[in-house]
């Protein structure tokens, strides 16, 4: 066997070593109440924002957002995120959330532990388009 | 029925030339291939090229007309087409109407076909005998993207989206009762006049990057085909001389591919949407992917050029890197990406079509490729470990894995989809990704420094030190100084991390000490050989860059009014906003910051902050002028829009987070409380105490006139957070004691207020306080401020290395028409 192929397959090997490795860093998906099960554990949740839990004062504290998210199972969580808070959170339809549940409250200290995924205005939600079309019009 | 006021031909015209776009584009791939099976120069082959020609032609004249009329009607706000409606709005500069273009997936596609057309016109004059060759695989492109906008059902799946769709056929107005007569419950004739504005740009993308970004970024994407369609014509003739003229194309492809991404990290870090310029999000990675493929197949295709060896990889290089471009378009527009990207192209479904559009690619190349490996030319003769093609090899395995590596890590929703698994992003995604790709850096940087003094085929390994031995002892102490000095503790992953962080700077110094040496030392100063010497020094540049600025990234908005006791501010808790009320100058680290004033800009929905920084130690001062923008497409949000302080060595940015406004009228009215020295009482939101009363002529933090003796009480209040304030209302008192004056002091982050009122009884030592409790006194914001340092040399770098290529690139077509001269 030629030197180059040594060193080609050593590389690709590495390369191996190395996404199986990235398998250990990763999270997984959780629901909230499985979440809560792995208390401790930083997980991904998918939820969303119950309305009219949001709590975010930037007077008293401009690093520290809460509420309580809801999942598709209708579990809640309350959630404590330390940043400042997401522009258009209160529309968003889902929010992806990464942290760890600690006395149960997720706690999210990374500053992406939250992704927001707004409605888009056209595909998903026609009735929405279509209202505000009305309005515009009628202003 | 007929309805008033819409403007149908543009329409008409645009869908029929998307029509023709398709069928010309096929009929060019088909001449072309029947050309490319004939003998070079018969007869047969020439008429068929001549066809595929004609046809090319009629494709070119379709393309550029759906273009124009596309943005004809944009231009014009024919808000009765869905696309100008969904994208665009009337209120937008001429420029930012471009960006309303290639917001949509529709504009996005067209702009791609676009630039084929150009290249496809300038392989046909220039490429001579590989022209059709070349040509099949262009024009199979062009039919396939021209599919995007077809829009048609076929079976029940539907085919593309139609750029040119009107707003009323979208079902949108259906809910919109205003738009429909009453009477009939269909859509009222005069239902135009009442859409009165479209929706707008999405207010990041109100940036002259995006202008400039999307053109450059799919030229990149565009021109990879290049090298993939000579491969192509390649194996289909088992003809590989074809690796002269895909040197140029490939220097040329990984310059606009190259500058289009670092476009696009440049709008991110001025705009801050992913707070830095790179943030490993998919999107991004997605489009840095066939970069470092085309990287590696390009210097395979050196290799395969001087010494014979790696023909069969340089053929898998530049069809993966072009199938990868392929599986990014997947990626980001089919939604899978939805959980995990930032970016949010979720559009038409149209995953199935995406997915096709890969595979109808990598197939037929894979199968090629295995049929013909057998029959490709091979050397058994062992490279020497003291040659330029082995290390060139090594390092092109390595970009080619770090590329391979990036593109599984982030392909986890696909692998979710298809085996049902629920894997998602690491807990700390930044890390997880650089903690691999530093070693990459590290290997890369070093084989970049010494490569290029080894020959082709051997070079005394004496003879290479000698070479290196200067260059090596530059490298070590610029690389030490850095260390020493230049404050890079970045130990926020452990020692380990920062270590690898050093010898990674020691790896790109070299890389540039070398390379820059070698135009000397190598080449004898001949610049026009210099190109690849040139791109490597701005690798490396890059490389310097991307570490230092990272390593050494601040957050300067560290929260340190009020000092918390409940909670312990630091890693584990970063905040990183400071929230300043309006007028109050507020310490922030080494700076003094007051936010002075705020205009409304009512035009563009913008709202503009002064901000004044005052440095204490240098004195220096600046006003920086973030501003918020209204969320056109979101609604009633606000989107940030930073402000910069540029220094040659570093920037800080400056951004409003979020913003109130302060209650107009202040009615609450003092409540006195009447209490001694070391007595608690409760306000709303927690409690204060009295600690002392203290006389004294100098009068603390206010202005006392000359003569004047201050009576201050020290109080320190403590709120529910758990944040606590120290206030010294007070008197004044002249020296003959006539007159007095009260001293106010307040928290205004608590919206309280203190005034001294009298002593209430001497005896008891019980003094009375008024007390005002507004729930805002003013007009606030919070505010983010981060500084990146010597991020110039990455920006430098950039161009340095697209110098080099557009060098190398010259050089090479210098050279192929040399030797057709002789």
């Amino acid at each position: 066997m030629k030197k180059t192929h040594i060193a080609a397959l050593v590389l690709i090997a590495a390369a191996i070593v190395v996404l199986i490795s990235y398998m250990g860093d990763v999270t997984t998906y959780e629901t909230i109440a499985s979440a809560k099960e792995k208390s401790g554990k930083t997980v991904t949740v998918i939820a969303k924002l119950q309305p009219g839990s949001l709590q975010y004062d930037p007077v008293k504290n401009p690093n520290h957002v809460a509420f309580t998210a809801v999942d598709t199972l209708g579990n809640t969580m309350p959630v404590a995120y330390y940043f400042e808070k997401p522009t258009d959170m209160e529309k968003s339809e889902r929010i992806v959330l990464k942290g760890k549940m600690e006395d149960g409250v997720f706690q999210i200290r990374d500053k992406q532990g939250i992704l927001l995924k707004c409605p888009s205005k056209y595909k998903d939600d026609m009735q929405k388009a279509g209202e505000k079309i009305n309005e515009t019009a009628q202003g | 029925m007929e309805y008033f006021g819409e403007h149908l031909l543009p329409g008409y015209i645009g869908q029929f030339f998307t029509v023709l776009s398709f069928t010309a584009s096929l009929l060019a791939t088909i001449a072309f291939y029947k050309s490319w099976q004939q003998p070079d120069l018969s007869e047969a082959s020439q008429q068929w090229k001549r066809l595929g020609r004609w046809a090319f032609a009629a494709e070119t004249i379709s393309v550029l007309a759906v273009f124009l009329t596309l943005f004809y009607i944009i231009y014009n706000h024919y808000f009765e087409y869905k696309y100008a409606w969904q994208h665009s709005s009337r209120d937008l500069p001429f420029e930012y109407l471009l960006s309303c273009y290639w917001e949509g997936q529709e504009g996005s596609f067209l702009l791609w076909s676009f630039w084929h057309c150009v290249l496809g016109w300038i392989l046909i004059a220039r490429s001579g005998k590989w022209e059709a060759g070349v040509m099949i695989t262009i024009s199979f492109a062009q039919a396939c993207l021209a599919t995007m906008l077809l829009g048609v059902y076929v079976f029940g799946q539907k085919i593309g989206t139609n750029p040119f769709s009107l707003l009323r056929s979208e079902g949108f107005l259906d809910n919109a009762p205003i738009m429909l007569n009453p009477e009939t419950g269909q859509l009222r004739a005069d239902y135009l006049s009442m859409i009165k504005d479209g929706q707008g740009l999405n207010t990041l993308l109100q940036n002259y990057w995006m202008v400039i970004h999307p053109p450059v970024l799919f030229l990149g994407f565009a021109s990879t085909i290049v090298p993939f369609a000579y491969a192509m014509a390649g194996l289909i003739r088992k003809d590989h001389s074809w690796v002269t003229d895909s040197l140029s194309w490939g220097s040329f492809a990984a310059a606009a591919l190259g500058v289009g991404i670092m476009m696009g990290a440049a709008w991110a870090y001025e705009s801050l949407s992913f707070g830095g310029y790179w943030a490993w999000d998919p999107v991004e990675n997605a489009s840095l992917v066939p970069w470092l493929l085309l990287i590696a197949g390009l210097h395979t295709n050196l290799i395969y050029k001087h010494s014979g060896y790696s023909l069969k990889t340089t053929y898998l290089f530049y069809i993966l890197s072009f199938v990868l471009v392929l599986y990014s378009t997947f990626l980001t527009r089919s939604g899978v990406l939805g959980d995990t990207s930032v970016h949010a192209f979720t559009g038409a479904d149209m995953t199935g079509q995406l997915l096709a559009f890969v595979l109808v690619f990598f197939i037929p190349a894979l199968i090629l490729f295995f049929a013909r490996s057998k029959s490709m030319p091979t050397i058994n003769k062992e490279e020497s470990t003291y040659s330029r093609e082995f290390w060139m090899f090594i390092g092109a395995m390595v970009f080619m894995l770090s590329g391979l590596v990036i593109i599984a890590q982030t392909s986890t929703p696909v692998f979710n989809k298809i085996f049902g698994t629920k894997i998602a992003k690491p807990e700390d995604v930044e890390f997880a990704f650089n903690q691999v790709q530093i070693f990459v850096a590290i290997i890369v940087g070093l084989l970049t420094a010494i490569t290029q003094y080894m020959k082709w085929k051997h070079t005394e390994s004496a003879v290479v030190g000698k070479k290196l031995l200067v260059p090596t002892a530059i490298a070590l102490v610029t690389s030490l100084c850095i260390s020493l000095f230049g404050a890079i503790h970045y130990d926020k992953h452990g020692l380990g991390f920062l270590a690898a962080i050093h010898i990674a700077i020691f790896a790109s110094v070299y890389a540039v000490v070398g390379n820059a040496m070698y135009i000397f030392s190598g080449l004898n100063g001949k610049w026009k050989v210099a190109g690849a010497s040139v791109a490597h020094v701005g690798f490396g540049m890059v490389l310097v860059g991307i570490l230092i600025s990272s390593a050494k990234k601040d957050i300067l908005s560290w929260n340190t009014t009020g000092i918390s006791i409940l909670k312990k501010d630091g890693p584990e808790n970063p905040a990183e906003n400071i929230t300043l009320f309006k007028g109050v100058r507020t310490q922030m680290g080494k700076y003094h910051v007051t936010y002075e004033r705020d205009t409304l800009n009512d035009k563009y929905d913008k709202k503009h902050f002064a901000l004044k920084f005052e440095n204490d130690s240098t004195g220096e001062t600046f006003t920086l002028y973030p501003d918020v923008i209204k969320n056109n497409k979101g609604g009633e949000g606000f989107a940030a829009n930073p402000d910069a302080k540029h220094y040659w060595h570093k920037d800080i940015f400056v951004y409003v987070t979020s913003w109130l406004e302060g209650d107009k009228e202040d009615t609450t009215k003092f409540t006195p409380v009447t209490l001694k020295a070391g007595d608690t009482t409760f306000y709303t939101n927690g409690l204060w105490f009295l600690n002392k009363v203290t006389v004294d002529t100098k009068g603390g933090k206010h202005q006392l006139e000359a003569g004047e003796t201050a009576m201050l009480l020290d109080i320190t209040v403590i709120s529910k957070e758990g944040t606590y304030y120290k206030v010294n209302p007070g008197i004044a008192i002249t020296a003959d004691q006539q007159r007095f004056r009260v001293l106010q002091d307040s928290v205004v982050a608590q919206g309280l207020v203190f005034a001294f009122n009298k002593i209430a009884d001497e005896k008891q030592g019980t003094l009375e306080i008024g007390v005002k409790e507004s729930r805002r006194m003013t007009d606030l914001l919070t505010l983010k401020v981060l500084e990146f340092p010597f991020i110039n040399i990455l920006w430098l770098g950039i161009v340095v290395m697209t110098i080099g290529f557009g060098m190398s690139m010259a050089y090479r077509i210098r050279m192929k028409h040399r030797l057709k001269a002789v």
